[in-house]
């Protein structure tokens, strides 16, 4: 691409390019010839909480999946850390929605758990006392040490999204990408998992959740990304998720009395 | 005679046929279960019916070179060519049209099938006799089996065990989650071509001994009996593997004692007496646990119902309740508590009291959270917490006789 395109592409943005955990411009992802994400930029900021928030249907998810090369994309760029993906790929941690993968699979917590050690252990790699430790110490940051030789299959809901937390911290990464990890959880879960996401934006790590709860969201983040299709608004949660904003990234689906309670 | 033949004395095509399908067996049976556990075990029914055509064809041309047709490695590199062309119409099917990998097997099985059950009467009309022994490849023939069919075997089986050994991780991780492993970088449809690849070598090598019709139970079966046993992906593989080789080798040496036995066939019986056996006995998973379990599930429950009803001196109308109440000695025959179910039921409806104090307290939320009719408050709070909850409850109630 050339030096002017790049300019008028994405004007004052190039900085972030080279800087923000993730960025992502002129996105667009289809399925059969359908948009389900048009044209986004979104730039992550460092060390903060970010939701992604929008209707159903709105290419939350798609978003994250194009980013992480799950789902390809037709045209656009992602840069992580500056670089491409390929590049970064051991600082993403990535957390699927929960209900993507058959939970009757022979596997018992701490297996899943070990999952994200793949990178180190290699092809032959013995898993050895000290991967253990870690992925207890995992398990441990989510409440979870005592189910470390259950089947996956016995654990309830709130119980599997821990665990595919857990696998994401033993990743020890720089950014974490979470599907709808509140989705259909249990309030005690909710709350675990809140306090884990906090203590990774306390090591200066950054968070990314695709987030449902409108009401949860001035209380959970520091940012917001509103998208519908397109993007509609991005920026900090007391700039960004106003009324007006979520008016146009739901429309008529979302009354005009909810929209005073949940964003002020 | 079928002692002999578990000890190998049958003499020594018996003695290969065993050894080359015990061999069979462990490599099916492991590389079967990472098909089993990325849910594609039907694709391998396709695989192994596609190499018909590739059979038929290699016969045809080293005939027309002037050869034997009958050269088993040639034919299995036909049946190898076809078969991956098979899978390859197969990956595009479902990839570029809307049809379901289901239909799209549907599709791949029957035509390949029937393309080389053609090519297999054109042949029969062609040559005098030459063409003999390639329908043994649609149920498997080791009557002529040779030494040198041995070895290929038993190299094609260490190959497929080696690389399982190289590949189990990344393949395990793409059966789990495959889009988590495609974000962490790992190359899925690759891994996944592998694995094709593995069912293919398997298939190819069993076209001899059990033959094509029949291979999709080595690779299936031992995997789903293996499952019965634990819930480890490792273990399963290693299990498959052992229970697949245990099939072939009892299987060959089984049908090695009575004449006009069929190899594959009895192997694959063999293989599906071990699943019936897993079914019905396997701890955890087997049907027989499982009937247990909800027996003595339904006995706590209407123990505990019958007791919190005799607590609170209401009648008992279900007469399972009664009996089992009174076949733990809690109750007698007319519906009265004994002095050990008084005891009982007291018990239960101050636990219930209990459990009620937990709920109306912010503090238990999480506690209170586990309360399912059936579970002790002692599992969930200490002698200490008790207490303190009965401090609040105030002194005992009895139970009205």
């Amino acid at each position: 691409m050339s030096p002017l395109a790049l300019a008028t592409q994405f004007g004052a943005d190039v900085e972030d390019l080279s800087t923000a955990p993730l960025s992502v411009r002129g996105l667009t992802v289809a399925y059969a010839q359908k948009p389900a994400v048009f044209s986004v930029d979104m730039t992550v900021e460092p060390g903060k909480m970010t939701a992604i928030v929008g209707p159903n249907g709105a290419g939350k998810s798609t978003l994250l999946k194009a980013c992480l090369e799950i789902q390809p994309c037709l045209s656009g760029q992602v840069r992580v850390y500056g670089a491409p993906l390929s590049a970064n790929r051991g600082r993403v941690a990535y957390v699927p929605q929960r209900a993507s993968i058959d939970w009757d699979f022979p596997a018992r917590v701490i297996d899943v758990v070990l999952m994200g050690l793949a990178r180190e252990l290699g092809l032959l790699g013995r898993i050895r006392g000290t991967h253990r430790a870690r992925a207890l110490d995992c398990l441990d940051r989510v409440g979870m040490r005592d189910f470390a030789t259950r089947q996956i299959g016995q654990l309830s809901g709130g119980q599997q999204q821990r665990v595919f937390l857990a696998r994401a911290l033993a990743q020890e990464a720089d950014l974490y990408l979470l599907d709808e990890p509140f989705a259909g959880v249990d309030a005690a879960t909710e709350k675990a998992i809140i306090g884990v996401l906090k203590s990774l934006r306390a090591q200066g790590r950054t968070v990314v959740v695709v987030h449902h709860d409108l009401a949860t969201v001035p209380e959970y983040f520091d940012n917001v990304f509103l998208i519908a299709t397109r993007k509609i608004a991005e920026g900090p949660v007391a700039t960004a998720f106003s009324a007006k904003n979520l008016q146009e990234a739901y429309g008529g689906r979302l009354a005009m009395a909810q929209l005073d309670r949940v964003a002020g | 005679m079928l002692w002999d033949a578990l000890t190998l004395q049958l003499g020594y095509n018996a003695t290969l046929v065993a050894i080359g399908a015990m061999l069979l067996g462990v490599s099916a049976g492991a590389a079967g279960t990472f098909l089993f556990l990325r849910k594609r075990a039907l694709v391998s029914d396709a695989v192994s019916h596609a190499t018909l055509p590739g059979v038929a064809i290699a016969f045809l041309v080293m005939v027309a070179l002037g050869g034997d047709g009958r050269w088993l490695p040639g034919l299995l590199i036909g049946s190898a060519l076809s078969a991956w062309a098979g899978l390859w119409v197969l990956e595009r099917l479902v990839a570029r049209t809307r049809l379901t990998e289901d239909s799209a097997i549907g599709a791949v099985l029957s035509v390949f099938f029937g393309f080389g059950i053609v090519l297999l009467t054109v042949i029969q009309t062609l040559g005098s006799g030459r063409q003999a022994g390639l329908e043994g490849f649609l149920l498997g023939s080791t009557a002529g089996m040779l030494m040198q069919d041995a070895i290929l075997i038993a190299a094609g089986g260490a190959v497929t065990v080696l690389a399982l050994v190289l590949i189990r991780r990344p393949m395990t991780l793409v059966a789990f989650d495959p889009d988590y492993a495609t974000a962490r970088g790992l190359p899925v449809a690759r891994i996944d071509m592998a694995m094709m690849l593995l069912v293919m070598g398997v298939t190819v090598v069993g076209l001899k001994i059990v033959g094509l019709i029949l291979i999709v139970a080595l690779l299936i079966i031992p995997a789903v009996t293996a499952r019965f046993w634990s819930e480890r992906s490792d273990r399963v593989v290693l299990l498959a593997g052992l229970l697949g080789g245990v099939a072939g080798y009892v299987g060959a040496a089984l049908s090695a004692s009575a004449p006009n036995l069929p190899t594959g066939p009895i192997i694959v019986l063999v293989s599906f007496s071990l699943f019936v056996l897993s079914l019905l006995f396997a701890p955890g998973r087997g049907v027989l646990a499982a009937v247990l379990r909800q027996m003595a599930f339904r006995r706590d429950v209407h123990i505990r119902q019958g007791l919190l009803a005799l607590a609170q001196g209401q009648p008992i109308y279900e007469p399972l309740t009664l009996r089992l109440l009174r076949r733990a000695g809690l109750a007698r025959a007319d519906g009265v508590a004994t002095d050990a179910g008084r005891a009982r039921a007291a018990k239960a409806l101050r636990d219930e009291a209990r459990w009620q104090v937990l709920r109306a307290d912010q503090a238990h939320e999480t506690v209170a959270a586990l309360y399912d009719g059936l579970r002790k408050i002692e599992t969930v709070l200490t002698p200490d917490q008790i207490a303190e909850i009965d401090r609040r409850i105030g002194g005992p109630r009895g139970v009205p006789t």
